[in-house]
């Protein structure tokens, strides 16, 4: 791997930037791996990355069956955040926080990570409670978090509207000021290009279209590119995931659903953070680009389909119209939908399965960008030792069975 | 937006209803003996299928009753919409189902 620097990059402007090598291979499969992950999202990449890095497990194939990054991984909304309730949840992101604190470091690649602080907004009573117990249940783990009355919301970001005659007027937010954004296409080339240099194999249009289990244990993939044999195959497959585990013979508790998002035509910057409202239900944040990034929630029908329906953006137009006045006469631009797989209880699940050596990363619904490196440092610790470890204990698939939830849906609020 | 034909409205606008998730799901018939895993199955555990997908909806800003739909999950089509208690229409592709008779069912609203 050649290492990205102001030198490399100086040298480079000689040759008119038309020599910069490759970043990754594009290999053909080899007959068997030591571990196979399906799918090349940010979570399978980092994945791989950590497998090779902290395991020295690097007999590895990631099998994607469009190109790497181009499903959830680029359609999100880049918000990164660790601010959850519970503890389980509040560890997990916190770490994966930590991770993307230091992720442009480690992998010589800028992921553009923006610690601009995300204000989660609460317009009447009871967010006002639910959102200061919040804030004391985050400053008990460790994770930084800060109640603000609506005057401080204004200083903080001035261009939001905190009259109290508006329709859901802004009473207070929390506060998260390590919270930010991250520039998702990166974060997954950069795990990419790591991974790839630590002679992980990265199959790109290479779709599974079955698992192999002999006596209850996996041996490997059928793909689009022949039958790839496996020690451990390890399934990161986001909306799909239900596909895949039914391939397995046995059910998980995720339905599919289409999220969409959209961004709007640049301006110049007048936003300066991520705001997040779950009962007037948007988000937004500005890119470097000047574009709005906005989001919200889920459309309710299942479905595989990558678009959704025109009335939940009607919806979050107005939403945001409502917060920031100065939007009203703002054009949109491009809008699309990705697939993501919801659990029950709004959390993931990082786990072991009925069928030995096979592993499931999924559940991660509509917040997973902000777990991309934490999840996968977890999975590949799971993948490597057999067992969860610690951080992703609590987020097994027999927690539906024992009743232990991680009940993040009240928790958390509907926007990720 | 999906425009929806009501079994007992006519096509009404997607933002008319509201939606119930898989359809057929069986409450069990003696709760008392399930075990955890059994509960887990009824509870959490879907098809989530990819394709032909047979769920619930509710005319809830219309007559407020609830039916079934079968509807592809990738390309949104709408194949059939039935009754709750109808006999399941056959899926593109699939034979049809053998006609049941009407008084081995549980009770009504109690589907499959």
């Amino acid at each position: 791997m050649k290492r990205f620097s102001v030198f490399s990059l100086a040298r480079n402007a000689f040759s008119h930037h038309e020599d910069w090598p490759r970043q990754w291979r594009s290999p053909e499969p080899k007959p068997e791996y030591d571990v196979v992950i399906i799918g090349g999202g940010g979570h399978g990449l980092a994945t791989a990355f950590y497998l090779a890095k902290e395991h020295g497990i690097t007999n590895v194939a990631v099998l994607e069956k469009g190109w790497i990054g181009g499903g959830n991984t680029g359609r999100n909304t880049t918000i990164v955040r660790s601010n959850y309730l519970f503890d389980e949840s509040a560890h997990l992101y916190e770490k994966s926080l930590q991770l993307f604190e230091k992720l442009s470091q480690e992998l010589n690649y800028n992921v553009m990570m923006s610690q601009r602080g995300v204000m989660n907004l609460a317009h009447n009573l009871h967010d006002v409670r639910e959102s200061r117990r919040r804030v004391y249940a985050n400053k008990l783990n460790g994770v930084d978090a800060e109640w603000l009355e609506p005057e401080e919301v204004k200083a903080f970001c001035p261009i939001i509207d905190i009259s109290p005659d508006a329709r859901y007027p802004v009473m207070g937010a929390t506060l998260q000021k390590r919270a930010g954004v991250a520039r998702h296409d990166a974060v997954a080339w950069g795990f990419a290009r790591g991974a790839d240099a630590r002679g992980v194999d990265i199959i790109q249009n290479c779709e599974v279209t079955g698992l192999r289990i002999e006596k209850g244990r996996i041996v490997g993939v059928e793909t689009t590119k022949g039958f790839i044999g496996a020690k451990k195959v390890g399934s990161v497959a986001a909306g799909h995931t239900s596909v895949i585990c039914n391939m397995a013979g046995f059910r998980v508790p995720l339905t599919s659903h289409p999220l969409q998002a959209l961004v709007s035509e640049p301006i110049k910057p007048v936003h300066p953070c991520v705001v997040m409202s779950n009962a007037v239900h948007v988000y937004v944040s500005q890119s470097d680009k000047g574009e709005l990034v906005i989001g919200a929630g889920i459309d309710a029908y299942n479905s595989y389909a990558q678009r959704g329906s025109f009335h939940i953006i009607e919806g979050q137009m107005g939403a945001l119209r409502e917060l920031f006045p100065i939007f009203s006469r703002l054009r949109m631009m491009r809008s699309w939908g990705g697939i993501v797989d919801t659990a029950p209880d709004a959390s993931a699940i990082i786990s072991k399965t009925p069928v030995e050596n096979f592993f499931i990363n999924c559940g991660w619904g509509t917040g997973g960008f902000k777990a991309t490196p934490g999840s996968g440092w977890v999975f590949a610790w799971t993948l490597a030792k057999g067992e969860p470890h610690p951080l992703n204990a609590a987020f097994s698939l027999d927690r539906f069975t024992s009743g232990a939830l991680v009940d993040e849906h009240g928790a958390a609020g509907v926007a990720h | 937006m999906l425009l929806i034909p009501c079994p007992y409205c006519g096509e009404r606008p997607e933002i008319e209803f509201s939606y119930g998730g898989e359809a057929h799901i069986a409450r069990p018939q003696n709760p008392a003996s399930l075990s955890d895993t059994q509960w887990a199955e009824f509870l959490f555990m879907r098809g989530n299928q990819k394709g032909a997908f047979r769920e619930r909806w509710i005319h809830t800003h219309g007559c407020r009753r609830w039916f079934n739909m079968l509807r592809d999950t990738t390309s949104h089509e709408i194949y059939a919409v039935y009754k709750i208690g109808a006999p399941k229409p056959p899926a593109p592709g699939e034979k049809p189902a053998a006609a049941k008779k009407p008084a081995t069912r549980a009770r009504k609203g109690a589907s499959k």
